[in-house]
């Protein structure tokens, strides 16, 4: 299945998360969402999302000033 | 009927049941339960705009129901255009006063000026409001306009204060048509009562 990538650099709160909900909706239950963002807060905020949502935080990870999550869609 | 050793048993044996299971059956329907918020907006300036719309499109996006009841000043947050909201730093000492753009010295100098300078001279909010939407802009923040299409987006209520439609001379034709109600403190209060959230911005 391939994993749709989501730019959200340079944005900053709410909108990483916000547009990360909007895009899960245009992907199947199992299919991965990664984004990308710069925005320090969303690491926890990420964390929050997934545990609220019920879709799964695959990875959360960290590239130079670049945060990347990857999210399983769940049901 | 009063109490017989059968009964005492009973009571007994119920309530150390209760004891036991009652906290997970209520872990369960807690979790069961889609939460809900409520606020309460009553604020019309471009800094007091992104409480009640980035947390409620935040709250819509972790999926639950949430309802903004815009009174007073607020009400202005429901007008068609909203793209001139301003802030005022009069009367602000909280509101740092740095200029968005110049070296990075420059921009960490915070002006400290005096409010009776910034009552007299013209156009002094006009001012701010410009240096603030270019400080939002270039730190990635979002527009209140782009945070309001969110909330719609994401299904949050939106709902006008009757009594401040007509304390103020508008009509329904003034506001956004995503606002399918209008309505007074006797019909917001029942759905704030049933929220688990309720705040007042």
């Amino acid at each position: 299945m391939t994993t749709v990538v989501l730019d959200t650099k340079g944005l900053n709160c709410p909108l990483p998360i916000l547009k990360a909900k909007k895009a899960l909706l245009g992907i199947p239950a199992g299919g991965l969402l990664e984004i990308h963002a710069t925005d320090p807060g969303s690491v926890k905020d990420f964390e929050a999302f997934c545990r609220a949502t019920r879709n799964e935080l695959v990875t959360s990870s960290q590239d130079g000033n670049v945060f990347k999550f990857v999210i399983k869609r769940g049901n | 009927m009063g109490v017989t050793p059968d009964t005492a048993l009973l009571d007994d044996l119920i309530k150390r049941r209760l004891d036991e299971l009652l906290p997970q059956k209520l872990a369960e329907l807690r979790e069961k339960k889609t939460p809900a918020m409520t606020i309460i907006a009553t604020k019309g300036t471009l800094d007091w705009a992104y409480p009640p719309f980035i947390l409620a499109s935040t709250a819509a996006a972790l999926g639950w129901n949430v309802s903004v009841f815009f009174t007073f000043y607020g009400l202005i947050l429901l007008r068609k255009d909203i793209s001139d909201l301003k802030i005022s730093p009069l009367g602000n000492p909280g509101m740092p006063m740095k200029m968005p753009f110049g070296p990075d010295w420059f921009r960490s100098i915070n002006w400290n000026i005096p409010n009776a300078v910034q009552g007299i001279v013209p156009g002094f909010e006009s001012l701010a409001t410009a240096l603030m939407k270019q400080t939002i802009r270039s730190k990635g923040v979002a527009g209140v306009t782009e945070l309001r299409d969110l909330c719609v987006e994401g299904g949050v209520n939106l709902i006008g204060c009757q009594m401040t439609v007509d304390l103020f001379g508008f009509t329904h034709a003034d506001f956004i048509p995503e606002v399918k109600e209008y309505c007074g403190a006797a019909t917001f209060l029942p759905m704030a009562r049933d929220a688990d959230v309720s705040l007042f911005i």
